[in-house]
Formats: structure tokens, C-alpha cells, sequence
């Protein structure tokens, strides 16, 4: 939904956006003159291949959007760099931020560890002789030298946000370390207004606070460019140019000059740059990187190729269908990218908590102030402004902020590696709850492509034979089953003859004519209708079906000639994934059109305990309804097409795809191959992102709910600690790496071996 | 003493209204392009005036290198977007019901809100 676009610098600037709608090239000229029509727009110029237009002058793009619907199409801003330009730009400004943090968190740590060894060594860090004050006074210029240097940042920012009424991490650190100096510097200006035992200074507090907060950000910068490793990885899947055949020469070019209805060579080895159709050569593809399948995918004439997949072995030439922003990788990214910026309903606290942090804990730093100024022990002073320092220093409000968006940008990336494409927080928060899952039989559990098993003669023709009769009579139906008859005679090169008298009977079979020959086909009543004997070979088609095959006959001449059994095969992995569905506590349901007979044997086959047989389209989003009525959490899979109302209506809907070829976005969780792996992937991956999002939550809120108390002083009436507050500078800034690294252990996850 | 202590009460009412009761003024989007600056901790501008019922483009140029300004997002219009470094980026909002809608970093530090009307 989000788009970007980099404007030149100036008044002028030159955007592009993406057009829908246009369908043939005189849309053109209507695009390009309705843009030229807004004020503002010196040049606009609309490339059909891509559908792209690009304009430039000074209008607004909200005008210029305004101006193409306005048109009759639609339209929005596309980026003008292309996701690795970006990215190499991203790591450019990150490495120089890196480098500045550290090299800030050096000259802090510069001044600040050797004043905190000068008083662990039992140097005198109080203020009495002149000669000390002097001392002291050179001491406090050096730290606030650090502070500008080092900490300008963290101060410039805390005046920004105050000027703006909010408040964040560079508020707390700003007064925490503020204050500590301002204090140290009023001792060492007019100590004889403290008394003697307050005559403290904290110059290297300040200065290690900031070292180590500058430290810490420069560790968590560097974790959090490993939690974009996957997306990284997908980007860098795209190669950076085409061979393409041009005037019947294959030139290099580079891949945005790509055309609709270019022609591509690629060569073996070669990663296939956009997406289109074989036209010439086969060769097998690794498809692994976008679809999670490991086995290489075989190709030939007029199979789609996806861009970022690698060919193997042969050399082949396809016409490119899809290019730029279309291609299915480009959509994978753009989904996973969304995907990974949305929060679960479970950050949503965190939220409401970090919106009131900083200004409570600013409000419980002061209170502890007047406590120990109050109540506390001499110098009192010196106690409440340490508490007030620590307080403020050891809050965090980035763990807190932190601990969501991490763990999805790390566990919606390691799904996409996998194969499996998260809408959104709140899919990924759902299916790691599902207790139900609800498997459509044909194409989910099974191949979808029903194929003949069985033919069993009972007359005096031969199987071809009855095949090609079979086949025949079948050619003119559309019934699945027939379709598994042409195909199987198709296999065995039977050819087929032509029939007369066609007839479908509805929901039993079909008969015709060849060459004065009666043939029917169909189930047992269609028989008996016909007075075909079939009684002795009843218990030989009761024993198919209880294998989960559909027995049919085919009788010539009202003589039965054979019994064809057509079945539809189970994807070679169902069983073993619906076993790892089980072993994650989920409870499978299969949905079938089948009669109760063959949906019981297949679900024996399967492995599934339930099973609704008989199910009409249109009523398995009832079923849907009953199961979560019985308070189960469900999760529903299907093609995405005709089960899109029980998708919908499940708690979470998993579209199967088949290959690259799936229609992406069109349910809460992509699976982009087609076996049901992908499923208990899909669960365990949330399961264990939720499991890490739990876990920095709780650490975050262990860490403030213990950390502040402790800070204001709390265990000292008990056991006279009071924290130092470059204890506490030190656990503020792990803290929020640690939820970083927490986080990045995602990365290390492995869906159960398959 | 007791001044310490009502200055102290003084300090903790006035963040109380400074943080939470005061209500920043609102700039209006108009079609004149205005950029919204992320740097230093805050949205500057933070609160937009935007028209019900009508698209609207909204600019960011972000140029605080701190990882914690690059992502923008909008939870409740489910948009988000990676801010690059010093480059102006326009983020298309779709025609929207009144209301007010919130956007902030992902970790809340940098927050602003649209007041849509």
C-alpha cells in the first residue's frame, strides 16, 4: 500500500507512478494528456510495457493521482530506486552511523574509565582543597567536552522532543547525565553550599554513561541489520541483468530495461531475471528459494519461470510476461516487507505503556528525590540526586518498543525462506493458536489431478480396449473423472474414435454409440437402470472404494466389460505432515465432496481423525462455523479460489499455491508450495515468534518494573544498596540489544526436519 | 524543606501538563507539499490537518541516521514504509473516514497524528 519515491532536490522534481487499468495503447495518449493537463506538470511520459508513467514539474503526486483517476484509471507512487539500490544505500548510512557511535562511545569511554578506576582504587572523588577544586573544575570541562562531542545527540534530541511536548530515550538520558554533571559542577564551583559529606562529584558517571549508551546502540545496530537478513536475501535474488534477444542478436542488458514480450535467454546456472513462459528448450528449475520446495521443478515449452529462481541444467529462451514490480519476487518482497512493519495484537501493550513511559518515569525520579531529601540519611542531597540520576538512566523504553517489532521482522523473514508468506501481525499471532485445521481433500491432502488406477475386465475384451471405448465415450465430458479416463489413455497412446448419441446423465454416467456399439459408463443405479448384471462384481468395487478409489462400470451392449477405478492420490508428504500437524496438538479435519465411503477411506490413508463427507461448496464455510462454535480456533486451507468464503471465515485461511504460480495476498497465509508442510511450518514458526515475542516483552517489563525501584533506592532501607548509576548506563544499554539478540535467535529456528 | 517539596509537586504537575494535557497545535495539509522532517526525536510537523474523503500524499525526509526513525508506520491504515537516509519519501494515505489516526517509529519514540476532517 505504502509507496516510496525519491525526489530530485528543488522545486522541479520527477516522480513515476504505476498505472492500472490501461489496457491497450491508446490509453496512452489519454494518461499522458490528462497529466500534462495539471498545473505544474511540465513533461509526462507513460512507458505501456510496465505501465508506468513518469512526470515532471511541480505538482503534487496526490494531484497527479487525482488527475489519472479522474482519467477512468488508477494509479500510485512507485519508487524510483530499486529495493537493492535501497538497500545498498541503507547499509551505506548504517556502517557511517556505526563507525560515528563508536567512535563518539571512544572518547567517552576515554575519559569515563579511567575516572571510574581512579575511584575504585580508593581515589578521593570528593571535593575539598583548592588545589582538588581545581582539579575537579578541569575534570568537569573535559566531561562536558564529552558530552557535546559524544552526547550532543542525546541533548539536542531531548530539547527537540521537550519543545515539542513528548518525551523519549534522549529525554531520560539527557536529564540523567544533565543533572549528574550540573550537580558535580555546583559542588566543585560552591562546594561550601553542600555539606562536607555531599561534596561528590559524578563527572564519570556521565561521561560512562554516555560511552556505554553510544556502545550499546552501536551493538544494536549492528543485530538489527541481521534481522533483515531474509528480506536482504530475497532482494539479492534478482540478478542485476538480462540476456535478451534483440534483432536476433542475445545482447546483456541490464534488468530494468526488461520488456513485456522480450525474449530471454538464460543459460544453465543462470538465475532467471523476470518472469514469463518458456517458449523454446526444457531444462529443471530451483524453485527453492521462493517456494521453500527443495526438489528441482522440471520445464519445458510453455511453463511459467519466476524471477530469483535459478535454472540447472539446460539452456533455454521464455517471453517475458511479467517484469519490474510485477514479477511474483517482487510481490513476495513487497508482501514480506508489510508484513514485517505490522504488529501483533499482542505489541499493542507495549504500546499503550511506551506512549506513558518516560514522563511517569520522569515523575517517580522526582519523587524519589523528595523521599531521600526527606527521609533519607545524610547527605541527603547526594542520595536524592543519585537515586533521581539512576532512576532516569536505567529506564528503557526501547526494550519495551523493541521486543514486538523484532521478533516479526525476524520470524515473518525465516517463514518467507520457508515458503510461507504472513499477511500481517495478527495472522501470524492467530496461527499460533490454532487449535483446529480444516483440510480441503482434493488438491490440499491430494494431488488434485484423479488418475486410473484400476481396471478390472470382466468380459472378453482386453484393458486397451475397453480403455479406448472408455476414453471414446468419456472425450465429450467435462466430469473430472472422465478427464482422468482421456488422460490415462492419452499415456498409453490409445487413440479414441468417434461416437454418436452423446448422453450425460446427471450424477450417474454417460452413454453413446460407436460403430452400432452401446456403451455406458457410469455408477451402480445407472446400471441397474439399464439392466446391466453387476451383482457378482459388486464386492469387487465395494473392496476399491473401501481403498479410496471411485469404482465405476463400463458395460458394452448391456454386458459389463469392466470396473474402471479412478482415484485421486495423496501428495507423497500429506501423511507425514498431518502427523506434524498432530504432534502440534491440532486436531485435522478433512472436508470432502466425496461419498462417506471413500472420504473414510482416504482420511484412514491420510491419517486424519475427522472428516466431513459430502460437502457441497457452498457449505463448507458452515462447517467452519460449527467447529468454531464448538470454541475451536480454526485454521482453513484451500486453493484460495472456490473456498474463498471458508477462508474468510476462518480464524486464519492458508492459501495453497502451487508452485510460483499462486495468487499471493489472497488469504492471511500464503503457502507457496503445494504440500502441507508448509502448514505445520506456517504454525510451528508462529508459535516460536510468539514464544520470542513473550519472552522480550517479559524481560522488557522485569527489566523497568525491577530496575526503577531498585534505582530510587528501594532495597536500601533493607540492605543499604543504592545502585550507581553507571551500573545502570551500562544495564540501559544491554538491555535493548539483548531483546535485539533475543530476537535474532528466531533466525537460528528450524521447521522439523521433512 | 517545604519549598524543596512544593517545587518537586510543581515539577511533576507541570510534566503531567506539558507531556499529557497541553495539545500541540495542528498544521494543515494542503497540496503545497509539506514535509514532514524526521529528526532529532520528533515528527516536526507531528500533527497534520488532512480533508476527509480525499487521498493525500504525505512526505517524510528523515534525516536522524539513528535505525529507530527509518520505519514509519500506520497501524491503524495498516501502511508502513523504510525511510531512507536524507531522501524525501512520499507515503500515498487513501481517502479516509473523519478521525484521527496516529503514526510513530516502531518503537513509539517519534509519534505524530493525522487529524483527518
Amino acid at each position: 500500500m505504502s509507496q516510496k519515491n525519491r525526489f530530485k532536490n528543488g522545486a522541479a522534481q520527477e516522480l513515476t507512478l504505476m498505472v492500472d487499468g490501461a489496457s491497450c495503447s491508446s490509453c496512452v495518449m489519454k494518461i499522458e494528456n490528462s497529466l500534462k493537463a495539471v498545473s505544474g506538470v511540465d513533461n509526462a511520459s507513460m512507458n505501456f510495457a510496465d505501465r508506468t508513467v513518469t512526470v515532471s514539474g511541480s505538482a503534487s503526486s496526490a494531484e497527479l493521482i487525482n488527475a489519472v483517476k479522474a482519467a477512468g484509471y488508477s494509479a500510485s507512487l512507485q519508487s524510483a530506486d530499486s529495493d537493492d539500490e535501497l538497500l545498498d544505500e541503507k547499509e551505506r548510512s548504517d556502517e557511517a552511523y556505526y563507525k560515528r557511535l563508536i567512535r563518539e562511545m571512544a572518547i567517552a569511554l576515554g575519559l569515563g574509565v579511567p575516572l571510574m578506576l581512579y575511584g575504585l582504587i580508593g581515589g578521593d572523588m570528593n571535593v575539598g582543597t583548592s588545589l582538588e577544586r581545581m582539579a575537579w573544575l578541569a575534570v568537569g570541562i573535559l566531561t562536558l567536552g564529552v558530552m557535546v562531542f559524544s552526547g550532543k545527540h542525546f541533548y539536542v534530541g531531548a530539547w527537540h522532543s521537550f519543545r515539542n511536548h513528548s518525551a523519549n530515550m534522549d529525554t531520560l538520558i539527557a536529564l540523567g547525565t544533565g543533572t549528574a554533571w550540573l550537580y558535580s559542577m555546583a559542588v566543585v564551583t560552591a562546594p561550601t553550599i553542600f555539606p562536607e559529606m555531599a561534596r561528590h562529584v559524578y563527572f564519570e558517571a556521565t561521561a560512562m554513561i554516555i560511552g556505554l549508551i553510544n556502545l550499546g546502540l552501536a551493538l544494536e545496530l549492528k543485530a538489527r541489520g541481521r534481522t533483515s537478513e531474509a528480506i536482504k536475501r530475497l532482494i539479492g535474488l534478482q540478478p542485476k541483468t538480462a540476456r535478451v534477444v534483440r534483432d536476433g542478436d542475445e545482447v546483456d542488458i541490464d534488468i530494468k530495461d526488461v520488456q513485456l514480450d522480450d525474449i530471454v535467454r538464460v543459460r544453465p546456472g543462470e538465475k532467471i531475471p523476470v518472469d514469463g513462459k518458456i517458449t523454446e528448450g526444457n531444462t529443471t528449475i530451483d524453485e527453492s528459494m521462493l517456494t521453500g520446495e527443495p526438489m528441482p521443478v522440471e520445464k519445458q515449452v510453455g511453463d511459467t519461470v519466476s524471477a530469483g529462481t535459478i535454472n540447472k541444467n539446460g539452456s533455454f529462451l521464455f517471453k517475458a510476461e511479467k517484469v519490474g514490480k510485477n514479477t511474483v519476487l517482487a510481490q513476495i518482497i513487497g508482501m514480506v516487507k508489510r508484513a514485517q512493519n505490522s504488529k501483533p495484537p499482542i505489541g499493542r501493550m507495549a504500546d499503550v505503556i511506551s506512549s506513558y513511559f518516560v514522563p511517569v518515569v520522569m515523575i517517580i525520579a522526582v519523587i524519589s528525590a523528595l523521599v531521600w531529601l526527606n527521609f533519607g540519611p545524610q547527605p541527603t542531597v547526594a542520595f536524592a540526586i543519585i537515586s533521581a540520576t539512576t532512576v532516569l538512566i536505567i529506564a528503557c523504553p526501547c526494550a519495551l518498543g523493541l521486543a514486538t517489532p523484532m521478533s516479526v521482522m525476524v520470524g515473518v523473514g525465516k517463514a518467507a525462506e520457508a515458503g510461507v508468506l504472513i499477511r500481517n501481525g495478527e495472522a501470524l499471532q492467530t496461527a499460533s493458536k490454532i487449535t483446529a485445521m480444516v483440510l480441503d481433500k482434493t488438491g490440499t491432502i491430494t494431488e488434485g489431478a484423479p488418475a486410473v488406477t484400476d481396471i478390472v475386465t470382466t468380459g472378453d475384451r482386453g484393458e486397451e480396449e475397453i480403455l479406448r471405448l472408455a476414453a471414446s465415450l468419456e472425450a465429450g465430458s467435462e466430469h473430472p473423472l472422465a478427464l482422468a479416463i482421456v488422460e490415462s489413455a492419452q499415456k498409453r497412446d490409445i487413440k479414441q474414435s468417434k461416437i454418436s448419441g452423446f448422453e450425460a446423465i446427471s450424477g450417474h454416467g454417460v452413454k453413446a454409440t460407436l460403430d452400432g456399439m452401446e456403451l455406458l459408463f457410469g455408477n451402480q443405479a445407472l446400471m441397474k437402470e439399464n439392466s446391466v448384471a453387476i451383482d457378482e462384481h459388486i464386492d469387487r468395487a465395494q473392496s476399491l472404494a473401501n481403498e479410496a478409489k471411485t469404482p465405476m462400470y463400463f458395460a458394452v451392449d448391456k454386458k459389463l466389460q469392466a470396473i474402471i477405478a479412478v482415484a485421486d492420490p495423496l501428495k507423497k508428504d500429506s501423511v507425514a505432515a498431518i502427523k506434524r500437524l498432530h504432534r502440534q496438538g491440532i486436531k485435522v479435519i478433512m472436508l470432502t465432496g466425496d461419498n462417506r465411503d471413500t472420504a473414510k477411506a482416504v482420511a484412514r490413508q491420510a491419517g486424519v481423525e475427522d472428516y466431513f463427507a459430502e460437502v457441497l461448496p457452498d457449505q463448507k464455510a458452515d462447517k467452519i462455523k460449527e467447529l468454531q462454535a464448538q470454541g475451536e480456533i480454526v485454521g482453513m486451507s484451500g486453493d484460495g479460489i472456490n473456498d474463498a468464503p471458508a477462508l474468510a471465515l476462518a480464524n486464519v485461511g492458508f492459501a495453497i499455491g502451487t508452485g510460483t504460480d499462486v495468487a499471493i495476498e489472497s488469504a492471511d497465509i500464503t503457502l507457496m508450495r503445494g504440500s502441507l508442510h508448509g502448514l505445520a511450518d506456517a504454525i510451528a514458526i508462529s508459535k516460536a515468534t510468539l514464544r520470542n515475542i513473550k519472552q522480550n516483552l517479559f524481560g522488557a517489563f522485569i527489566y523497568n518494573v525491577a530496575g526503577v525501584p531498585i534505582a530510587a533506592g528501594l532495597l536500601y532501607p533493607f540492605i543499604g544498596v543504592l545502585l550507581n548509576p553507571v551500573i545502570a548506563g551500562a544495564a540501559m544499554a544491554f538491555s535493548s540489544l539483548t531483546v535485539v539478540t533475543n530476537a535474532n535467535r528466531l533466525r537460528l529456528f528450524k521447521a522439523s526436519t521433512h | 524543606m517545604l519549598i524543596i517539596n512544593i517545587a518537586g509537586f510543581a515539577l511533576i504537575a507541570l510534566i503531567i501538563w506539558w507531556f499529557w494535557l497541553y495539545k500541540p497545535k495542528e498544521q494543515t495539509l494542503t497540496d503545497s507539499d509539506i514535509v514532514i522532517k524526521v529528526e532529532n526525536g520528533v515528527y516536526q510537523p507531528s500533527r497534520l490537518k488532512i480533508a476527509a474523503d480525499k487521498p493525500t500524499t504525505l512526505y517524510f525526509q528523515r534525516l536522524d541516521p539513528s535505525p529507530c526513525a527509518e520505519t514509519v508506520l500506520f497501524p491503524g491504515l495498516e501502511i508502513s514504509a523504510v525511510l531512507s537516509l536524507e531522501e524525501k519519501v512520499g507515503i500515498d494515505i487513501p481517502a479516509l473516514a473523519a478521525g484521527r489516526y496516529p503514526f510513530h517509529c516502531q518503537m513509539q519514540m517519534y509519534k505524530g497524528e493525522l487529524h483527518v476532517q
